[in-house]
């Protein structure tokens, strides 16, 4: 599953951006041929670092939208710093992605 | 159509919500260690935020700006932006009042980071949606009407 990351200036914080595609299955969807229950499939942490440093965790339930979107701010991060995301799901399996601040 | 059978899946989620996570942990699946299995299981917001937070009484800010919009076409998706001029922000998270487990996403901030989170997320309805906010250790919150249109064609 694809992740991809990329940090844009805004005056004087840098936005991290994420974009992972997952499904961020519910569990409680059913699938409309087999009607059988779809079973839970969703991200559960993911963390940033900048400059191989930890800058924020995100958990998340189910309530977060397919295929997620997510920003946060930091200060402090210079041009050529490397920014990286990592995250885990509930089946174990792991993605990430990194990049330099232009 | 998607959105039909996701709107499905909220109302009869309660108990298979319950069912799913102790399956999950049944077949012996590690959870991550730092993912608050009470607080996302939670079914009301104060429950929710007792457990992400250690209480659930937290004051009205008027130092938390969320950005939503008015109304939602699509409850799948709903983007969500939390911006807070408050000192020492620990953490952050959103919570989606009506849905069957209000809590949708924490943040935990160490450092560099300032008070700013953006995300998007599901609404099985119109509801509030409640941004609570750790900073140095104070709890407060604020929230957000956002409507979701039954019809998915706009209002």
């Amino acid at each position: 599953m694809a992740t991809k990351i990329k940090a844009r200036q805004k005056g004087d914080a840098t936005e991290i951006l994420v974009l992972v595609q997952h499904p961020m299955e519910t569990g409680s969807r059913k699938d409309k041929k087999t009607k059988k229950e779809i079973p839970a499939h969703f991200i559960q942490t993911l963390n940033f670092t900048v400059a191989g440093k930890s800058v924020a965790d995100v958990s998340m339930g189910t309530g977060v939208s397919k295929n997620p979107l997510v920003g946060i701010r930091v200060k402090g991060a210079k041009s050529g710093d490397k920014i990286s995301v990592s995250w885990k799901d509930n089946k174990g399996e792991t993605g990430g992605a990194e990049s330099a601040i232009k | 159509m998607k959105r039909r059978t996701f709107l499905k899946g909220t109302v009869a989620s309660s108990a298979l919500a319950v069912a799913a996570g102790a399956g999950l942990l049944r077949s012996g699946q590690v959870l991550a260690a730092d993912w608050a299995t009470d607080a996302f299981n939670a079914k009301d917001v104060a429950s929710a935020s007792k457990a992400a937070f250690g209480s659930d009484g937290a004051a009205d800010s008027q130092d938390i700006k969320i950005k939503a919009p008015l109304q939602a076409e699509n409850g799948a998706v709903v983007p969500v932006k939390v911006e807070s001029t408050l000192a020492d922000i620990k953490s952050m998270a959103i919570m989606v009042a009506k849905n069957p487990t209000p809590l949708a996403t924490k943040v935990d901030f160490s450092g560099a980071s300032v008070g700013y989170y953006s995300t998007r997320v599901k609404m099985g309805k119109t509801s509030d949606i409640l941004v609570y906010v750790n900073s140095g250790g104070k709890i407060l919150k604020a929230s957000a009407m956002v409507k979701v249109t039954v019809g998915g064609c706009g209002g």
